[in-house]
């Protein structure tokens, strides 16, 4: 049997949630077995290939360059799991939302810095007005919120996807 | 002497005394209606909606919380029509708000979360509004941030019914509504407030907090606030 293509990204997010992905124990020998990762900051793809099963996405939509991605992401999976609260609530990158972009950068890089005060310009992403959550973007198929999801909660989420099911999440995770 | 009555909740024939409420009733029958404004021990208001329930022959969704009991009521307490009106309510709540669970202090210990985990909310279909919301810090002990708050009003009910100062109150209209402190003071500056932090206890999300707790930190004794309460005679 062809092996599952799966793909994971980090937007706006702190890493956690790939932590904890990299914290399923045993379960991970059993997955890694059935999938190829062909994607993300676990392996050393450049671009987001085409035809992925399935793509785990953990963080907000916060930049153009996060926007750009998760619409080639939509196009090219045929199914979004937004993992981990970032990408479900948009969580903490939501924090700067009630502050307009020019003003937060101005106070951080500016006003609240001594030695070479200015916005940073050279290759970096401009932000966006808000973090959102990935499904004010794109369609999501799949929710599992947590901060980070427990390594258990992405392994039944694996596991029930690789078996061909839609798995039922209700209880088992929580936001926060 | 109170009279007798009987209602059938899901079903199941129950006796109850008039002038109780439906979910009085159904949670001294074991059964489950969700809730979040509602705490025993002070008066039920009806605001969150969450305890909504159908009664046979109404033909639109009663809050259990503040409907007395009928003889002969028949209520369902769980349906699809429910759980879907639940749900929303819940989302929009968080939707309303800048509730940030990872970095709350009730963490863990926050009935707003624990609802959504329990009726199956694993993420909010509105468009979350990002208000611009700021904290009260002026109090020496505790501290007040409208970012958290869901506007169940136990913290006006508390202080008002059981510590007798009321200094809280709901100031503003629509979705600028918030809890204010006596006149739209600071609250570092009330001459009511006895610092006596029941509106802390039985506040059910991590908006009224103890200051200098960290995330996960908060935990709120309201069963300590409706044992009190009941010695006072209360509900």
């Amino acid at each position: 049997m062809a092996k599952v293509k799966l793909a994971t990204v980090w937007l706006d997010g702190c890493s956690g949630c790939h932590m904890s992905l990299l914290d399923m124990d045993e379960s991970l020998a059993a997955i890694a077995k059935k999938v190829d990762i062909v994607y993300g900051p676990l392996v050393d793809a450049q671009e987001f290939p085409e035809g992925v099963d399935v793509t785990l996405v953990e963080g907000a939509v916060s930049s153009v360059e996060d926007m750009k991605l998760i619409q080639l992401i939509r196009q090219r999976s045929k199914m979004i799991v937004a993992l981990g609260d970032c990408a479900v609530t948009s969580n903490v990158p939501s924090m700067r939302n009630s502050i307009p972009v020019k003003k937060l950068l101005n106070r951080i890089y500016c006003e609240a810095v001594t030695a070479q005060p200015g916005i940073p310009s050279d290759g970096v992403p401009s932000l966006l007005r808000h973090a959102v959550p990935v499904h004010e973007v794109v369609k999501v198929d799949l929710h599992v919120p947590g901060c980070p999801p427990k390594a258990d909660a992405i392994a039944f989420v694996l596991t029930e996807l690789l078996e061909g099911r839609k798995p039922d999440l209700a209880s088992k995770v929580k936001f926060g | 002497m109170s009279q007798k009555v009987s209602i059938r909740i899901d079903g199941e024939l129950i006796s109850a005394t008039q002038g109780q409420t439906i979910l009085e009733v159904a949670r001294a029958s074991g059964k489950y209606i969700p809730a979040l404004c509602y705490m025993e021990g002070i008066t039920p208001v009806g605001a969150c909606r969450l305890c909504i329930v159908e009664v046979a022959g109404v033909n639109r969704l009663l809050p259990s919380c503040t409907t007395p009991v009928q003889d002969g009521m028949s209520v369902t307490t769980n349906s699809k029509k429910l759980q879907l009106y639940r749900r929303m309510i819940l989302e929009l709540l968080f939707a309303e708000r800048n509730h940030v669970c990872a970095v709350c202090v009730s963490n863990g210990h926050c009935e707003l979360q624990a609802l959504a985990q329990k009726l199956g909310v694993t993420n909010v279909r509105f468009a979350y509004s990002y208000p611009k919301w700021n904290a009260d810090v002026s109090h020496e002990r505790f501290v007040l941030d409208h970012n958290r708050c869901v506007l169940c009003t136990r913290c006006v009910r508390a202080c008002d019914e059981l510590e007798g100062a009321h200094v809280w109150d709901v100031g503003m209209r629509g979705v600028n509504s918030r809890i204010i402190c006596e006149l739209n003071a600071a609250w570092g500056e009330s001459t009511e407030c006895t610092s006596c932090g029941k509106c802390v206890h039985v506040c059910p999300t991590g908006a009224l907090a103890e200051k200098g707790r960290a995330v996960e930190e908060m935990v709120k004794r309201d069963d300590r606030i409706t044992r009190l309460a009941m010695r006072k005679g209360g509900r």
